[in-house]
């Protein structure tokens, strides 16, 4: 079973054709990857898809927009590999 | 359909919140300017506004989804396919489904046939906000009632 990292950076490195290698853990999906935020909604839809989830964009954008969170803490892929498992988490919880 | 005002679907048809389908008709007009120009001597129905008329029956269907609660703006046409000549005076039959609705945006799949043969097909996505404002809410409901939207998708329904 390939990781949560895999699964998000195939999904980028397909959406926007970003070389796969390219792609790292500590990479910033907007200031690295220059990833603009209607491209991220294509990156959005497949991993909602993928993880059968609906990852809280809007959250996040209100959030970074009233410097309560900075970019970091979401775009940067580990960080947001780790809001995904922790919302497949929360998923798995409530339908148990 | 009124080209002049970009008001482009007649009435909507079905719909169904469940499956999240939505089916609205359009009449294209015999006459208007644009097809003086669009070609002189051989009117078509431009192809953008095809898409555009997709659109607004996909847009419709997020609206409704919502209870009038968002708006949805045109964001993204993927595999956009005009798959034949539409002239002043035909029907569109438009029809479109909610593939999916994230977190601030929607995923749209749209048609239009006429006569049952297909005319054009697209993959439509939506940012969906907040309504601006309580008297833009207003009058996209008006406009939804004159479509004739089902009671049900309106705010109060």
């Amino acid at each position: 079973m390939s990781s949560t990292f895999d699964t998000v950076a195939n999904i980028i490195a397909e959406t926007c054709d970003i070389p796969r290698e390219n792609i790292k853990p500590e990479s910033h999906a907007i200031d690295d990857l220059g990833i603009d935020s209607l491209d991220f909604l294509d990156i959005a839809f497949a991993i909602d898809k993928a993880f059968a989830i609906k990852l809280p964009l809007e959250k996040w954008t209100q959030e970074v927009n009233d410097g309560a969170a900075t970019t970091e803490q979401y775009f940067v892929l580990k960080n947001l590999c780790a809001r995904i498992d922790d919302l497949v988490a929360a998923k798995g919880a409530v339908s148990t | 359909m009124q080209l002049e005002y970009f008001q482009l679907i007649d009435r909507i048809v079905e719909l169904d919140l469940t499956d999240r389908t939505i089916r609205s008709e359009a009449k294209v007009p015999l006459t208007s300017t644009i097809f003086e120009g669009h070609f002189p001597g051989h009117p078509l129905m431009p192809g953008v506004l095809l898409i555009e008329t997709m659109a607004q029956t996909a847009g419709w269907l997020v609206i409704a989804a919502t209870r009038f609660q968002r708006m949805p703006f045109l964001a993204a046409v993927k595999e956009a396919k005009l798959r034949t000549f539409v002239t002043p005076g035909q029907l569109l039959s438009v029809s479109a489904e909610l593939v999916h609705e994230g977190s601030g945006y929607a995923m749209t799949a749209a048609r239009i046939a006429v006569d049952g043969k297909p005319v054009c097909n697209a993959e439509i996505t939506f940012k969906v906000t907040d309504f601006p404002n309580a008297e833009f809410r207003a009058r996209m409901q008006e406009w939804g009632e004159r479509l004739q939207i089902p009671i049900e998708a309106r705010a109060n329904g």
